[in-house]
């Protein structure tokens, strides 16, 4: 190391910035820096010296930052409020020069009005108003996606099939194996919770009806869609959502390319799609896993679960169940989409709309459900 | 840290640096001092490696050899913390601002005296605010969050965060990229002014020839994976060699020269 100085490592030892009071007269030493003023307050007597007239001395100051200018002038304001006139003295010319900076910043700067909190009226107001603009939008956008949808069926060439080839591929063939996983382990709890009641009553041949009717028509769409829009609606957010934060969909809108032809329709047609063939792939592995479970539990072989099962299953429940699905795709891509393109500022909104989206899709899924089996239910179509 | 601090006492010493990404190797051979105080710029051609100098001194990337050494400590394979107390001694301002969306600036601001020190929460919120007009924002500014901002108050309040623990050492990528001119200028104005009343020493990278001109005593060029010159910016853009010569003898390159010429 040349020259006189040298460093401490890696951080070097401050003295502790000290107040000395006497006759009136505060002396300030050591280190006024933010290694010497950590536990300064922690040091400070509760009760400051009170005298209508207080003479600081800065002369002690080894070193100031402008933490420990700060520091000062708060410390003199504070004396200056418990009594009276306060004189600085004695300061380096520039420690003084530091001084006078801040306070020359302090002042450009004004003083901040704190934001007043809304009244509960007024935050339940705001909050209706909120909600009730996002469902209009959400309508307005699930419009703007149909107006899409009519402008490709009038030029089918101008539609990218790349985009949604590939979009079939991740939303679809790469959830397969969880798909199989999970639609499998729910026939085998279906099959066990339902089999030890059938077995009470010597019904163990009914495993077959309670599986194949529970899982083709409920489960196996439900548990299916449900995966999807964890997996692939949360996916459509983030992904739209930082095109939003990067400025790439305002590019595209300058290109000339509507977001909602390259962004949305593509995924949209994917997941319509992709949905009711997973939905049937679901179907399979759930009567499997139903049919491991009855052969293990229930002595019922394969064989005769295989020969009852085309007698209860009739094809207007296997259709019922895969024709939810398509309804199903469409909550979660729109849903997906919109929250993506609600996205405003930076990664934190990123993350919230991917929630919201989330939790939404479920839900609205769920609830379409719930209307399906009240629909079809009055229209007699479960029988 | 002291006010009045001796000449001649390197913060900064590169020595023999080499950083490669893969096959590609960025630098090689590459050797910088900073001096205590001084303001210095890191200038070049695109790709030449700035950036990744930068981030292998604040201690984001580690170098495949060589030496760096920041107030003399040797950072190259240092345990995690020597580095967070290391940390502690300088600020960085980054080309975008990194300030986090989710915080208002007066907490992103915070964020640091926080996490390095235990002074109470009242001091931290004084000091926060006294950072945010040491940027030059109107004190207002502190409750906004960074979304709400516009491009050269982001700026400001990422300098604000940079500058909160009052480090020796200050790094900026980028600082006038994107700013109006009179901004960039009042910018400019706001590190010098930083520099000689806090005694700051500043390392920058920048394309601004403006400021290369106004602010900085010293210039580096990378060029060849290596520092090929560094000297004050008169004597820099004398200099012979080619890379040199097509930086700065550009009409923009002229203008700025004879506009500073002017100036003085």
């Amino acid at each position: 190391m040349t020259g006189g100085a040298s460093w401490t490592l890696p951080l070097p030892p401050a003295d502790r910035a000290t107040l000395h009071y006497a006759n009136g007269v505060v002396r300030c030493a050591g280190d006024w820096t933010l290694d010497g003023l950590e536990d300064f307050d922690s040091r400070l007597p509760s009760d400051l010296p009170s005298s209508s007239a207080l003479t600081v001395d800065g002369a002690g100051i080894q070193s100031i930052d402008t933490i420990g200018a700060l520091r000062l002038l708060t410390l003199i304001a504070d004396l200056e409020r418990a009594g009276g006139a306060v004189r600085l003295i004695n300061l380096r010319e520039e420690h003084q020069a530091l001084l006078d900076l801040l306070k020359e910043r302090l002042a450009a700067a004004g003083t901040a009005t704190a934001p007043q909190p809304p009244n509960r009226l007024e935050q339940l107001g705001r909050r209706v108003a909120f909600q009730t603009a996002h469902i209009i939008q959400f309508l307005a956008f699930v419009g703007e996606a149909a107006a899409s949808f009519i402008r490709l069926a009038v030029h089918p060439q101008r539609f990218r099939w790349r985009a949604l080839f590939s979009d079939i591929e991740t939303a679809g063939v790469n959830a397969l194996p969880i798909v199989a996983l999970l639609a499998f382990m729910m026939g085998v709890v279906i099959a066990y919770q339902g089999g030890q009641q059938l077995q009470a009553y010597g019904a163990n041949i009914f495993i077959v009806e309670l599986v194949a009717l529970t899982m083709l028509r409920e489960l196996a769409p439900l548990i299916t869609a449900i995966i999807v829009a964890g997996r692939t609606g949360s996916s459509y957010t983030a992904q739209i959502g930082t095109m939003q934060v990067t400025e790439e969909v305002d590019a595209l809108r300058t290109i000339g390319i509507r977001p909602m032809d390259l962004l949305v329709l593509p995924k949209l047609l994917a997941l319509m799609i992709a949905l009711p063939l997973l939905t049937v792939f679901a179907d399979a592995l759930s009567v499997l896993g139903g049919m491991v479970m009855a052969q293990a539990l229930l002595e019922v072989s394969f064989q005769d679960f295989l020969d009852r099962f085309p007698q209860v299953v009739t094809p207007t429940s296997f259709l019922l169940g895969v024709g939810k699905a398509p309804v199903f795709a469409a909550i979660i891509a729109l849903v997906g989409c919109y929250q993506g393109f609600q996205v405003r500022g930076g990664a934190d909104s990123v993350g919230r709309q991917t929630t919201v989206s989330v939790v939404q899709s479920i839900f609205l899924v769920i609830a379409a459900d719930a209307l399906f089996s009240i629909v079809l239910g009055g229209v007699g179509l479960w029988r | 840290m002291a006010l009045n601090s001796a000449a001649n006492d390197p913060v900064i010493v590169v020595r023999d640096l080499q950083t490669r990404f893969g096959e590609t190797i960025i630098h090689q051979h590459l050797d910088l001092t900073v001096q205590r105080g001084e303001i210095v710029a890191l200038v070049g051609g695109s790709g030449s490696g700035k950036t990744t100098l930068l981030r292998a001194i604040i201690l984001l990337l580690e170098p495949s050899a060589g030496s760096i050494q920041l107030f003399g400590q040797e950072i190259v394979g240092i345990s995690e913390s020597v580095a967070f107390r290391l940390r502690r001694r300088f600020g960085m301002l980054f080309q975008q601002g990194a300030l986090f969306s989710s915080l208002n600036v007066r907490e992103n601001v915070a964020m640091p005296l926080r996490e390095h020190t235990r002074l109470p929460a009242r001091r931290i919120n004084e000091i926060a605010d006294l950072k945010i007009a040491l940027a030059g924002l109107p004190a207002d500014a502190g409750n906004k969050l960074p979304g709400e901002l516009s491009g050269g108050m982001l700026k400001r309040a990422a300098l604000a965060r940079a500058l909160a623990l009052d480090p020796a050492l200050l790094f900026l990528d980028e600082p006038t990229a994107g700013l109006d001119p009179v901004s960039a200028g009042a910018f400019d104005e706001l590190v010098v002014q930083l520099k000689e009343s806090l005694g700051l020493t500043v390392v920058m990278v920048t394309h601004d020839l403006d400021t290369l001109w106004q602010a900085t005593d010293r210039v580096a060029f990378l060029g060849e994976r290596r520092v090929i010159g560094y000297a004050p910016m008169a004597e820099l853009t004398r200099a012979e060699h080619p890379l040199i010569q097509a930086y700065f003898e550009g009409p923009r390159g002229r203008a700025a020269r004879e506009q500073s010429c002017k100036a003085r």
